[in-house]
């Protein structure tokens, strides 16, 4: 299942994983046979995203109890290191990161990078992760950790493979690409790869990768997209207000004119 | 194809004289909206409606065929009506809602559709995308531009504006101001110039007004639904078509035309871009092919 991911990384040494499709009514279903080690870790997030996750209601106990098995996790199960259950991290497909790192934990530390020992795959889940976002904003100086003053996105310690943005990512995006892991449907997943690593992170960015480039058309999708409401459409240009932006990224990965998905969109409209 | 995909091009027209009177061209928008709305396909439509300065749109979220024959006629400038969907979605807390936009509005939207990321639950809500036909878009200062240095005509004054034939019109009742289009050239925003879609190749329903008589429009019909609603609205009588053949003038030859000069034209300026070092959205590559 994750072979071809692998593969666009230069690596193939994981073991194919088995899957069972069935057709039944001209619905295909696919169930894994072998299911994917699944983990969540929750760094210095808000658990916004894992909550989102829970918010496809239809899918939910489908995905959790047939699809994935949750292998490690704070929130989800009660395994985690040096918690109740998991004396070791265990062997994990995919982990999901929550929240940015603060380098001033320890503990913090220790999890992420053994994280990316277990796992085949590491996502940045959400913008802390992917971008820092909020955690931006950290300076230290408050009880009872003055000295937590640091948070940086994963992509700044570890290799990540793939990034789900948003401040929270929403719970269609948090299925689709579940579902798309478990299809092998590695197309779709594409800009989820490529934005690993990003490193822009706010309104800012609109301005000097899409006005700045003459790339603007003033459709307002950034506006549309920002969860603060830091943008205004003011004579067909999104304008910033730098102090609601909580640099979450979500407006420069939603413009059309950053990247654009054709062949996505007529697959999935059939058009 | 340099129409996109599509299931049915007719030329169509609005029945309701209401509706004609007050329509760019044949007032598919207008009636197609209504029509949705009467029959709970939507619950509400964003689209362009007035503000309080004479031809700056506003994104109006229409809930009677009152409010969308207010907002029908074009408007040369920006309405950020992708924008207003989470006005619609949230604070109206609509669970089905339609909308019109220009190809760059539906392509932010179909990508927002198709890749959610932080757009929670709106996504599933959009019921109507229809699109319209663009050549390119003005900042409202080249407007006035046009209307005020150029044809020396105050912008109240002004009851219609067009772009067809050549020129660009600004009706004010007593005469026809007009401007040779290529007096216009230099003013569209920069961003326009590298645009690959002329007739909204991936709305549900896409409409514009080259390639049949005044009064009348052209219409694709794309997807299943955008299909389903369009057929639904001829059988009511809201719309009336005529097949889209020899008798039809000008014809598709000529939208035809308009839209491969675009698509060339914009893959060129693209190319030029690119060659300065400067970046292309990635993915439009394939969009300028036909």
């Amino acid at each position: 299942m994750f072979e071809k991911l692998k593969k666009s990384f230069g690596k193939s040494e994981t073991k194919p994983v088995e899957s069972e499709v069935k057709y039944e009514e001209g619905q295909v279903s696919v169930k894994p046979t072998n299911k994917p080690k699944i983990g969540y870790i929750h760094v210095s997030g808000c658990t916004g995203d894992v909550m989102s996750l829970t918010e496809n209601y239809d899918i939910l106990s489908t995905l959790l109890s047939d699809m994935v098995d949750i292998v490690y996790g704070q929130t989800l199960v009660d395994k985690w290191i040096h918690g109740t259950y998991a004396e070791e991290m265990p062997d994990m497909d995919l982990c999901f990161i929550e929240g940015s790192v603060c380098l001033q934990d320890e503990h913090s530390l220790i999890e992420v990078q053994e994280a990316r020992k277990h796992s085949k795959l590491v996502a940045a889940f959400g913008s802390c992760a992917m971008n820092g976002c909020f955690t931006r904003f950290s300076r230290g100086g408050q009880q009872a950790q003055p000295k937590h003053e640091s948070f940086v996105p994963l992509s700044d310690l570890i290799k990540v493979d793939l990034a789900i943005p948003g401040c929270p990512a929403s719970p269609e995006i948090i299925a689709k690409s579940v579902v798309a892991l478990i299809n092998n449907d590695m197309d779709y997943l594409q800009p989820a790869l490529d934005i690993a690593n990003c490193n822009l992170a706010c309104g800012c960015d609109l301005q000097t990768n899409v006005i700045n480039k003459a790339l603007c058309t003033g459709c307002g999708t950034c506006a549309l997209a920002c969860p603060t409401k830091a943008i205004d459409m003011i004579e067909g240009r999104p304008i910033i207000n730098t102090n609601r932006c909580i640099k979450c990224g979500s407006c420069n990965v939603h413009c059309p004119r950053t990247w654009f998905p054709l062949d996505k969109i007529k697959k999935e409209f059939n058009l | 194809m340099e129409f996109g995909n599509y299931k049915e091009v007719l030329c169509a027209r609005a029945t309701d004289s209401k509706i004609q009177e007050v329509s760019q061209d044949g007032g598919i928008v207008t009636a197609l909206f209504s029509y949705a709305l009467e029959e709970g396909i939507i619950e509400g439509a964003v689209v362009a409606g007035p503000s309080d300065e004479p031809w700056v749109p506003k994104p109006v979220i229409a809930m009677s065929k009152e409010d969308l024959i207010d907002a029908a006629g074009t408007k040369y400038t920006h309405s950020p009506n992708v924008w207003a969907l989470k006005e619609a979605v949230r604070q109206y807390g609509l669970e089905k809602v339609g909308t019109v936009g220009t190809p760059c509005q539906i392509m932010g939207i179909r990508k927002m559709q198709v890749y959610p990321f932080s757009t929670r639950f709106v996504a599933d809500k959009l019921k109507l995308l229809i699109g319209i036909f663009c050549m390119e878009n003005f900042p409202f200062a080249s407007l006035e531009t046009f209307v005020e240095e150029k044809m020396k005509v105050n912008m109240d004054d002004v009851t219609k504006m067009d772009i067809g034939k050549g020129k660009f019109f600004a009706y004010t009742g007593e005469e026809d101001n007009k401007i040779p289009l290529k007096q216009t050239h230099g003013y569209e925003q920069a961003s326009c110039n590298v645009c690959p879609d002329y007739v909204a190749e991936l709305a549900d329903v896409s409409t514009g007004s080259v390639g049949t008589p005044d009064g009348w429009s052209t219409v694709f019909t794309r997807t299943d639904d955008g299909d389903s609603i369009f057929k639904a609205a001829v059988d009511a009588g809201v719309i009336e078509t005529k097949p889209m053949d020899e008798n039809v003038k000008p014809g598709l030859g000529l939208l035809s035309k308009l839209s491969k000069g675009k698509k060339d034209k914009n893959k060129k300026e693209a190319e030029r871009r690119i060659k300065m070092g400067l970046p292309i959205p990635a993915g439009f590559d394939n969009f300028y092919k036909y």
